[in-house]
């Protein structure tokens, strides 16, 4: 049941993504609410599949990668449906939709639904831990979306070669903004989220941490360029792509390597 | 009953002759008075004359020519400039012209709000009734589909909206951004005044000529800054409009990097509309500004419009369904049908602008 909740939910995000992806095709986007209206009814299914793994485990579902993957697209939907409106609603969604559909396909697809071996218990640190930094990615997350229409929005206005996505995407300095806004949100949850690692009371994998440790210095610097104006605009943008796809590689390939190693 | 339009536009008529025709006030009670409507609307612009009207019996473009001037005869050298259009065809013809399709600029909006206003003139002279009040309610519905399925009024189709078009995808909101005009050319007035209308407040000028400046900065509410020290301006100028007569670029890369070194986070945004030009080409290539000659603004305008000219097919096919709908209802039989049942013309209780709306 809990699985089907989940393809359904996937199936809106990609009706969502190839709705978006005809229609800017063909040049005939026009602003609306059914993106938002996809992506707000994908993130109720998710939110149902998650409320019943979690009565099944009897706490917070994070106990394998499948799950963390699943808890991380429930968390870039939710910040979008929070912070999204703020912008221009449905292209925000446009670009939105396909993240989550690659991150929660990869969960359905992938192997990655094991059953953890070791009977978990609940840790109400450890759970917060762990979902506060996975919102922290959600927030991420939706920086990597603004900086990708940043790009693409900076690309056309140097080149001169306008299409007919242009004039749907928001201003430069507006996108700005936002990456800015989410990259600070994102950077405050995720600091939380490290903190509260270490109030677990169990022992942290030594990789785990090197690697948190890493994902936050990498932001730091990308807000401190921006803070200090040694950084672009169109850099930031650039740097939110790289940081959140090492994030995600970083997480998957932690999250990957700590289900065979030992404790340190 | 015929529906019928008689009139003469852009396409048929030179502006001495539109002029001719325009319209005088209490044209739509003459017309009722003197030639046979039962219902009459003029429609006056700056690129058409038009008379929507119904009749009993069908009237003759001379006619109706005649009633516009208040006159018993028409130059002869103007009648083949008049077309006219009954039933169907008239409908059709509104529902193009209410879209922006018939403009001489395809898909521009201003001809909505102008068929809207002589609507509610009508109405309130009482010249408009339920005939006319169907087919104009429902133009306003087709000219509102058409916007909203098709990309008909997509982009700007000027050199000056265009700029403005781009300075609003670059910066957002214009109030509180700063413009220097260097160069008092017409074509950067009227550019800077369309800024001004989307409210920008601080605008400078510099030219040659310090008199020419202070008088263009007190057109556009702006102040002169001595031609000598424009460059020192650039430190905080959010956008630059260049039109001088300059034979040498003012502005090179090499210039104008250590003006901009300490604002990497806000664009620079440069229209330069001279020829020659004044801002040398590579300028583009530095971080965060975005430079626009002449040529590029052109070539976007041009996109626009053959963007529009796309969107015709499309906007055609929803103006047909709704002229056969009309149609339908416009019927000899359907209209006997309706009084029989009592149930005859609508009533024009109905706002102009919430009907257009719904």
């Amino acid at each position: 049941m809990d699985r089907q909740l989940l393809i359904l939910s996937t199936l809106c995000y990609l009706v969502a993504t190839v709705r978006a992806a005809l229609v800017l095709r063909a040049g005939t986007f026009k602003p609306g609410r059914f993106n938002f209206l996809m992506v707000a009814f994908g993130f109720v299914l998710q939110t149902g599949f998650l409320t019943l793994r979690g009565h099944a485990l009897g706490h917070c579902p994070l106990t394998n990668l499948f799950e963390v993957f699943v808890f991380l697209a429930w968390s870039v939907a939710l910040i979008y449906l929070v912070v999204g409106p703020v912008y221009q609603l449905s292209l925000m969604g446009a670009f939105t939709a396909p993240v989550v559909l690659i991150i929660q396909a990869f969960a359905l697809l992938a192997p990655i639904d094991v059953p953890s071996a070791a009977r978990v218990r609940a840790n109400p640190w450890l759970e917060f831990h762990a979902s506060v930094s996975l919102i922290a990615y959600g927030a991420f997350a939706l920086a990597f979306v603004a900086g990708v229409m940043y790009l693409v929005q900076e690309r056309q206005l140097k080149t001169h070669q306008l299409r007919s996505i242009f004039y749907q995407l928001p201003p430069l300095t507006d996108l700005f903004a936002a990456i800015t806004r989410l990259l600070w949100l994102g950077f405050a949850l995720y600091t939380v989220g490290l903190a509260s690692g270490f109030l677990t009371g169990q022992p942290l994998p030594r990789l785990k941490v090197i690697c948190a440790f890493v994902v936050w210095i990498l932001y730091g610097a990308i807000l401190q360029g921006r803070h200090l104006r040694r950084l672009a605009p169109r850099h930031v943008a650039a740097l939110c792509i790289i940081a959140f796809t090492a994030a995600v590689s970083v997480l998957w390939a932690i999250n990957f390597a700590t289900q065979k190693l030992p404790v340190q | 009953m015929n529906i019928f339009c008689v009139g003469l536009s852009h396409h048929t008529a030179e502006v001495e002759v539109r002029e001719r025709y325009a319209s005088k006030p209490g044209a739509e009670n003459y017309l009722r008075e003197n030639c046979g409507c039962r219902e009459a609307l003029v429609l006056a612009t700056c690129n058409r004359v038009e008379v929507y009207g119904a009749a009993e019996a069908p009237l003759e473009a001379r006619q109706i020519a005649r009633c516009l001037l208040s006159v018993d005869e028409v130059k002869a050298s103007d009648e083949p400039a008049f077309y006219r259009y009954e039933g169907p065809d008239c409908v059709q013809h509104l529902f193009r012209v209410a879209s922006g399709l018939d403009s001489m600029v395809i898909g521009e909006t201003e001809i909505l709000g102008q068929t809207k206003k002589a609507y509610a003139r009508a109405r309130e002279s009482g010249t408009a009734g339920p005939y006319l009040h169907r087919l104009f309610q429902r133009s306003f519905r087709v000219a509102k589909q058409v916007r909203s399925r098709t990309e008909i009024t997509r982009g700007a189709v000027s050199v000056g909206s265009v700029a403005v078009d781009l300075a609003v995808r670059i910066f957002g909101d214009l109030r509180g951004r700063k413009v220097l005009l260097l160069g008092a050319g017409e074509m950067s007035e009227r550019t800077a005044q369309i800024l001004v209308s989307r409210g920008v407040t601080d605008l400078r000028v510099s030219n040659r000529s310090l008199e020419r400046a202070q008088s263009l900065a007190s057109d556009v509410g702006g102040r002169a800054v001595p031609f000598a020290d424009w460059q020192a301006e650039c430190r905080e100028i959010d956008i630059i409009i260049s039109s001088t007569a300059s034979n040498e670029p003012l502005l090179t890369a090499a210039m104008l990097r250590p003006l901009i070194s300490g604002r990497v986070d806000r664009p620079l945004f440069i229209i330069d509309i001279a020829v020659p030009r004044d801002i040398a080409p590579e300028v583009n290539e530095i971080e965060g500004v975005y430079l626009y000659d002449i040529d590029s603004l052109q070539s976007i305008a041009e996109q626009s419009i053959a963007l529009r000219r796309q969107q015709i097919g499309a906007a055609e096919a929803i103006i047909s369904e709704h002229v056969s709908a009309f149609a339908e209802w416009f019927q000899p039989g359907a209209q006997a049908s309706l009084r029989a049942t009592g149930r005859d013309l609508p009533a024009l209780t109905e706002s102009p602008l919430r009907a257009s709306e719904s």
